[in-house]
């Protein structure tokens, strides 16, 4: 059994030594982490189709504008822009109901070596932004209308 | 020494009598009960029906009112786990680690609730229940580090010893905190950025906002209930098994120290 000065001593060890090295630890890592992995590539970050070969990622940014279109059965081929730089996609599946022109969106899947992204699996992504559907309609309107003065 | 320390600091230190504890808190447990159920049926009705849709989402968006506050008492009961095992590690307060562990299985709960409601969620926005984004990463590590901390408990059976591991465990585990929270600004994520609680205010009009936070608050009530309720079960039968023992045995051994 320690005596009471070893176990004061122990425990003065773990709340000035352990613990801030076990959170520098952690801090350094996620910085580590930030600087080589990524969740998703945006259009301009894609490496090269030869630089990324065989490998599966997530390519994320929006639907371009004008872009969506239905091919035979459920092809669908549409533009992730982030607006630097456009990647073409071929899906062949059922989209998300949220995917639309000028949303988010994240697709998986792989770069061809023609320059189009297929694409497995097709995820929508939507921004914090909530509100009523009225309020949107509301100021599409008077966007239409023009400014008021 | 009581003398010198602060009214508030003097006062917590009354409470964390446990027997003086039970007293003072006893009458409150059945009024945080009920305000607790009158809120979570106000704020459901109001979440469910006297609320608009998204104007993306559409009525998918009531899962909200379910999901974000059991993911904001899923932390902030860590939280609360970690600021008591600093209290029950530093001045051995064994009231403190009676209330960390029995914090605890309400912490995983809530985990638990967000992380199934989330992918339900994900299902119908997303098109997905899982991926393996930042947010649903360290989200699921929290639910491990939850298991983790009841397993340490369960496991070592020196209550002594066990209060101690685990308090290191939870103390080193609150790292996953900061890390749940900013994980949508650090990293790019599928998961959306914070609405509610983010510089600048919500983005999101009041009559979202009011059943959230109703809600928010109905959680945090019935967190306050449930862990009042299990901490006077666990004294209560501690009182009736050790009727003599005022205090342990590390608390006399060290006495003389610590002025």
């Amino acid at each position: 059994m320690a005596t009471p000065y070893e176990k004061r001593r122990q425990r003065k060890l773990f709340l000035t030594i352990v613990l801030p090295a076990f959170a520098g630890a952690v801090a350094l890592s996620l910085v580590a982490i930030s600087q080589t992995q990524v969740y998703a590539y945006a259009p301009s970050t894609l490496p090269s189709p030869q630089e990324l070969g065989d490998r599966d990622v997530r390519l994320a940014g929006l639907v371009a504008e004008d872009s969506l279109r239905t091919g035979a059965d459920t092809n669908v081929t549409f533009t992730i822009t982030d607006g630097k730089a456009g990647v073409p996609v071929s899906f062949d599946g059922i989209l998300p109901a949220l995917v639309a022109e000028n949303e988010g969106i994240i697709a998986q899947g792989k770069m061809g070596p023609d320059g189009i992204f297929r694409a497995d699996n097709v995820l929508a992504r939507h921004d914090e932004n909530y509100e009523a559907p009225e309020v949107i309609k509301a100021l599409e309107e008077a966007a239409e209308q023009g400014p008021a003065y | 020494m009581a003398d010198d320390t602060l009214p508030m600091a003097n006062w917590l230190e009354k409470l964390a009598n446990p027997e003086v504890f039970v007293r003072r808190t006893k009458p409150l447990i059945m009024p945080i009960g009920a305000a607790a159920a009158v809120l979570v049926i106000v704020g459901s009705a109001l979440g469910l029906f006297f609320s608009p849709p998204d104007f993306r989402q559409g009525e998918s968006v009531r899962i909200m009112y379910v999901h974000v506050p059991a993911a904001w008492l899923a932390l902030q009961t860590y939280a609360a786990i970690a600021v008591a095992s600093f209290v029950g590690f530093i001045w051995k307060h064994r009231l403190a680690d009676v209330a960390a562990r029995q914090m605890a299985p309400i912490g995983l709960l809530f985990t638990v609730l967000a992380i199934v409601t989330g992918a339900l969620w994900g299902k119908v926005t997303w098109g997905v229940f899982w991926d393996w984004d930042p947010r649903l990463t360290s989200m699921l590590v929290l639910v491990f580090l939850y298991l983790g901390y009841i397993a340490v408990w369960q496991v070592i059976e020196s209550e002594f010893v066990a209060a101690r591991s685990a308090a290191i465990l939870a103390m080193l585990g609150a790292v996953n905190l900061p890390i749940i929270k900013f994980s949508v600004d650090w990293w790019d994520s599928l998961h959306q950025k914070a609405t509610v609680i983010r510089e600048g205010g919500p983005k999101m009009p009041a009559s979202m906002l009011w059943p959230l936070l109703i809600m928010a608050l109905a959680y945090t009530l019935i967190f306050a209930f449930v862990t009042l309720l299990r901490v006077h079960t666990v004294l209560a039968e501690k009182r009736k098994t050790k009727p003599v023992r005022r205090a342990s045995s590390a608390t006399i051994e060290e006495a003389p120290a610590t002025s």
